[in-house]
């Protein structure tokens, strides 16, 4: 499966270095990795979803507690999670953090994928989450931590989109 | 069984946990009965209080996390039953007021009203303590049983479908989240 495995290290070491003690996924081909490498790591919590909108409640809970935590998902599951986004997260002005698998851009072979691709970055200017593009090793770890900074600065949700660059080796 | 009563009946076994409501009716009931700096109300977010109780619940294993759910938030989120389940935290209990209807917005009927049985569902998902009770005697022994049980237990309390004359209380939302937080962080055991 060519799907960047050093990539995924390396975002993964980008979460470790934030203190993220807990993921909620979903599985999506392009975050395999990360999750595998999340279910190995003893020090994580990896909670398993049936639907992205409960990573939201999950990450809540888990920040009240004083967990920090990480919603790993495809851009189709941020869709699935918007009210939760909106009604709890923005409502109760929790710092989320969201790596969302930008599918459906320029290389996308998988038909089904290309609505979301086209309507993604639209979403999230228009519920007035900031985003960043993660697109090359480079600057993979500086962009996460400065992602996580805002979210608990502003104590409002913020994206990171994986990008095909980053995460697709062909 | 009014839910009012069945809230008094537990609330003084509140007093240790992290509460966890969802909007409306719980809501200002509880607070009706005396607003406590544990009590968290997720005034919004159908269906993710159960979501939020099993991240605090996961977070911190020596806290006791009540989630105080509804048929209609529920049924937006019976996915998050099998969620549940599968981390089955022993230290959440997790009780689903069951009046058949969304009160708040009218009354309209929901599925438990021509027979979608939640506890069944929940049992079904893998929750393994499951009980639905139909008056306050019963209420309050399965309370009691759940938290003597230790384990994961999702109580469907049948209710009659009335509630407060006004949802909108004094307590602000933020304050109120940030009053919870804070409790949370006070009471975090030493590393």
């Amino acid at each position: 499966m060519p799907v960047s495995a050093s990539s995924s290290s390396l975002i993964y070491r980008g979460l470790k270095e934030g203190g993220v003690r807990m993921v909620s996924a979903l599985p999506e081909t392009w975050l395999v990795h990360l999750i595998r490498m999340a279910e190995e790591d003893e020090g994580m919590t990896l909670v398993r979803l049936a639907k992205e909108e409960e990573g939201v409640g999950i990450s809540a809970g888990a920040h009240f507690a004083g967990v920090r935590s990480a919603m790993l998902m495809q851009n189709h599951g941020f869709l699935a999670a918007v009210n939760g986004i909106v009604s709890c997260a923005q409502l109760y002005r929790i710092p989320l953090l969201m790596l969302i698998s930008d599918r459906g851009g320029f290389g996308e072979r998988d038909p089904w994928q290309t609505e979301g691709g086209l309507v993604t970055a639209h979403l999230l200017d228009a519920l007035r989450i900031p985003f960043q593009r993660l697109e090359s090793p480079g600057h993979v770890a500086h962009r996460i931590a400065q992602a996580q900074t805002l979210a608990y600065s502003a104590g409002r949700p913020v994206a990171l989109l994986l990008g095909r660059d980053l995460m697709w080796e062909e | 069984m009014r839910r009012l009563d069945a809230l008094k009946a537990v609330y003084p076994e509140l007093e240790d946990c992290a509460v966890v409501t969802i909007m409306g009716a719980v809501a200002a009931e509880l607070q009706s009965l005396g607003h406590r700096p544990n009590f968290f109300y997720l005034q919004h977010a159908m269906g993710l209080a159960s979501s939020l109780g099993l991240g605090l619940a996961l977070s911190r294993p020596e806290l006791r996390v009540v989630v105080l759910d509804g048929d209609g938030s529920v049924l937006m989120n019976l996915g998050g039953l099998t969620t549940l389940a599968r981390y089955r935290p022993r230290n959440l209990i997790h009780v689903v007021f069951d009046n058949e209807s969304l009160l708040s917005v009218g009354g309209f009927p929901t599925a438990t009203a021509t027979g979608s049985d939640l506890a069944a569902i929940a049992a079904g998902a893998g929750v393994p303590r499951t009980a639905t009770v139909r008056t306050l005697d019963r209420f309050r022994a399965a309370f009691a049983d759940a938290r003597a049980a230790n384990d994961l237990t999702t109580i469907v309390a049948k209710v009659e479908a009335v509630g407060p004359s006004a949802y909108v209380t004094d307590l602000s939302l933020l304050e109120n989240r940030y009053q919870f937080q804070r409790y949370l962080r006070d009471r975090r055991p030493k590393e």
